[in-house]
């Protein structure tokens, strides 16, 4: 397939093509950079109802009436006009396994995953075997009336739902990537979990069938109703390969009076990309909602996974692991509003910063006025690796209210000479060493995810670690 | 088995160790005794290869082989062992994690988990630990009788040739010093020696060493037998300094 097959091109012959089954041909936005004409063609693509195409291109303006903030990391060098803002992934399978990068092809190795899933991690294969065993879960789902889909199709299945929640909890115009993301959203999931329905098995993102997860601008909704419980893990813990430079997803959950929403994600991206995510959730009334986010790979990673603790009684807990190596910086955190009483909140981060590579935890706590018996802990831990790497810690606390209870902690540690002969002493070569350290600092992390999420999260940082020690 | 010939060793530019000469046999246990400051933790971590010790001239060989050659990994797969005065605190791992992974390095054929699981048990009720000890993180929040311990549960898991304990009796109460001192009795064999360096000679009433050695602004001024240890608690490290001081100077 020719790449510089055009959405026109397309147009002029609908039948071949064929809208109804899209699946079936590639797309790709007919030039780089992002104006109106794009987002229309997008939307139109995907035969989206005309509200949604309205809502693209109102964020459209957000996106270029924002500044590019200046208070995180450097975004100097991300030209805008550099990036196709809509591939459809089935053009990725134009590629070639030869196509991908040896070092992503020797992680794969290294984390023993089987060639056919590698190429679909790839992105440069079929979907993987797990479709089978995906089949007769989402048939159980089905019948409890759970709803798992990708974002596309949940717009054309559901059209009323999404409608009533999306850009309710991160209005296009939150801040300028969650502008651009609403203005070229492509896939992503969207779940709705019905009241008293609980998810035993966690709802994964790459089992999904039609999936276009390898989305850069990817639209998460989740939705749980009263009573409810689901697990939702995105992504997966293989190094995530893009051609493009810019990731730069939104997601939103919903938890209604009750509901628990747990919320996991490892994400490793190549080393080129920016990762600028928007991650917010609501928690109504005795409603709990826990980000469990670990960030590895990528140029930039900024991102704050927030709780608005909205209902009396809700608690909303953020786990967050970052690793910068060499030229990475990791720009992560989290924050709370406490907007009821009687809510809790815990946020524990933990860094790692290795050769020249930065971790900044950026944090902010804040309690309104009249969140009486608000009870909040922050603790965040950072690990240099050596004595060049770098850490910031930025814990923004506003607090409006008198009757509150708030902790914060915040600890530096190397890892030091001593521990390193002691752990050697008795057998362990510096590398294993070295790493027993890392995993124990991460255990708090690495134990609130499924036992196959934890280790492939240990040993991707070793294989990120591997040659660091001199 | 072990032998320290001529050994000279520096921290940060100070010389410490002045020309240490050190013979221990297999199945022999060794006391080194001396005041503070007389380099008694320098040569227990020089011999494990701590990396801030340079070695400036002088001979070790353990079995005959050049132990400077050797990362303390290495030397640990030997046979070597140091209890530590100061044992690090690693947040996180848990003792019976740890225990597994020192046990199956230094071990040619690893242990299968219930193997292991087992060891552990029949260890740590030996020293009369409770069983709960294993999931603690490796000595986080433990107390100094605590520390002690599980130094000891490590030499027993680790069986070695040669254990260094250095000052493991200091700040240990009697019954700590009792379980201590059973620890390394157990081990007391002919393919086992041991290396004491204590201040005082408290815990050489729990394990009677076969040879005792004064150590004095770094080097061995004198050696004898327990009644050595006796003569130093009667008249102190005074004398030891009046009587050798000169010749250490020298």
């Amino acid at each position: 397939m020719p790449e510089d097959k055009t959405i026109q091109e397309l147009g002029l012959d609908e039948y071949k093509y064929g809208f109804r089954d899209p699946e079936e041909y590639f797309f790709k936005t007919p030039r780089k950079g992002i104006d109106p004409e794009i987002v229309a063609m997008i939307s139109k693509h995907k035969n989206e109802p005309q509200w949604m195409l309205e809502y693209r291109l109102k964020a459209l303006e957000a996106f270029y009436a924002k500044p590019t903030p200046q208070w995180g990391g450097n975004l100097n060098d991300l030209d805008f006009d550099e990036i196709y803002y809509y591939i459809r992934p089935m053009e990725n399978q134009g590629r070639s396994w030869d196509d991908v990068p040896d070092d992503i092809k020797n992680t794969f190795e290294k984390l023993g995953i089987p060639q056919a899933e590698r190429e679909t991690l790839a992105g440069v294969g079929a979907q993987y075997e797990s479709e089978v065993v995906y089949h007769s879960l989402k048939e159980e789902w089905e019948k409890a009336g759970v709803v798992f889909m990708d974002m596309d199709s949940g717009l054309r299945e559901h059209e009323d739902l999404v409608r009533e929640h999306f850009g309710t909890i991160i209005p296009a115009d939150d801040n300028k990537f969650s502008a651009l993301n609403s203005a070229v959203w492509s896939g992503g999931s969207f779940v709705y979990v019905p009241p008293g329905v609980s998810i035993d098995i966690p709802l994964q993102a790459y089992f999904r069938i039609n999936a276009e997860n390898m989305g850069q601008f990817e639209r998460t909704l989740i939705i749980a109703d009263e009573n409810s419980y689901v697990h939702y893990i995105e992504g997966c813990t293989a190094p995530t390969y893009t051609t493009n430079s810019l990731h730069s997803a939104v997601v939103e959950l919903i938890a209604k009076p009750g509901a628990r929403i747990r919320y996991s994600t490892i994400q490793n991206w190549s080393h080129n990309t920016y990762n600028l995510v928007t991650k917010r959730a609501v928690a109504h009334e005795n409603a709990t909602v826990e980000w469990v986010d670990g960030n590895l790979g990528s140029k930039l990673t900024m991102k704050y996974p927030a709780v608005y603790l909205v209902g009396e009684g809700a608690r909303g807990e953020i786990l967050s692991v970052a690793y910068a190596g060499d030229g990475q910086h990791q720009d992560a955190g989290g924050k709370i509003v406490h907007a009821a009483p009687n809510t809790s909140s815990l946020i524990t981060s933990k860094s790692i910063s290795k050769g020249t590579g930065r971790s900044t935890y950026r944090g902010l706590l804040k309690v309104h006025e009249g969140a009486t018996n608000a009870k909040s802990r922050v603790e965040c831990d950072a690990l240099l690796l050596d004595e060049n790497a770098r850490t910031d810690t930025y814990p923004y606390i506003e607090i409006e209210e008198k009757k509150v209870n708030t902790e914060h902690e915040a600890t530096v540690s190397k890892v030091g000479e001593d521990q390193l002969f002691y752990l050697m002493s008795r057998g362990l070569s510096e590398e294993e060493a070295m790493a027993m350290v890392v995993n124990g600092f991460i255990e708090p992390i690495a134990k609130e995810l499924p036992l196959e999420y934890a280790i492939e999260l240990n040993r991707l940082i070793q294989l990120e670690m591997e040659g660091s020690v001199g | 088995m072990l032998k320290i010939e001529n050994l000279h060793a520096e921290i940060d530019g100070q010389e410490i160790l002045r020309g240490l000469d050190l013979e221990i046999n297999q199945g022999e246990i060794h006391a080194i005794m001396g005041p503070n400051g007389s380099g008694k933790s320098t040569l227990s971590n020089v011999l494990m290869g701590h990396p801030r010790y340079e070695v400036t001239d002088g001979n070790v060989t353990f079995f005959g082989q050049d132990i400077f050659e050797l990362e303390a990994d290495e030397r640990a797969k030997l046979g070597m062992f140091l209890a530590f005065q100061y044992p690090s605190e690693v947040p996180g791992v848990s003792v019976a994690n740890f225990l597994r992974t020192a046990v199956n390095s230094v071990r040619e054929k690893e242990l299968s988990p219930m193997e292991m699981y087992k060891l552990i048990q029949e260890k740590m009720r030996f020293l009369q630990m409770d069983p709960k000890f294993a999931e603690r993180y490796l000595n986080e929040g433990f107390s100094g009788g605590e520390k002690k311990r599980n130094e000891i549960l490590q030499m027993l898991m680790l069986n070695p040739k040669l254990s260094i304990m250095d000052e493991t009796d200091s700040g240990l109460d009697i019954d700590a010093l009792q379980v201590v001192s059973k620890g390394v009795n157990a081990l007391r064999g002919p393919k086992f020696s041991a290396l004491i360096i204590t201040h005082y000679n408290r815990i050489l009433r729990y394990i009677e060493p076969d040879h005792v050695h004064v150590m004095l602004d770094g080097r061995i001024v004198t050696s004898g037998g327990k009644d050595l240890a006796l003569t130093l608690e009667e008249k102190g490290y005074d004398w030891v300094r009046q009587e050798f001081g000169s010749a250490a100077q020298s």
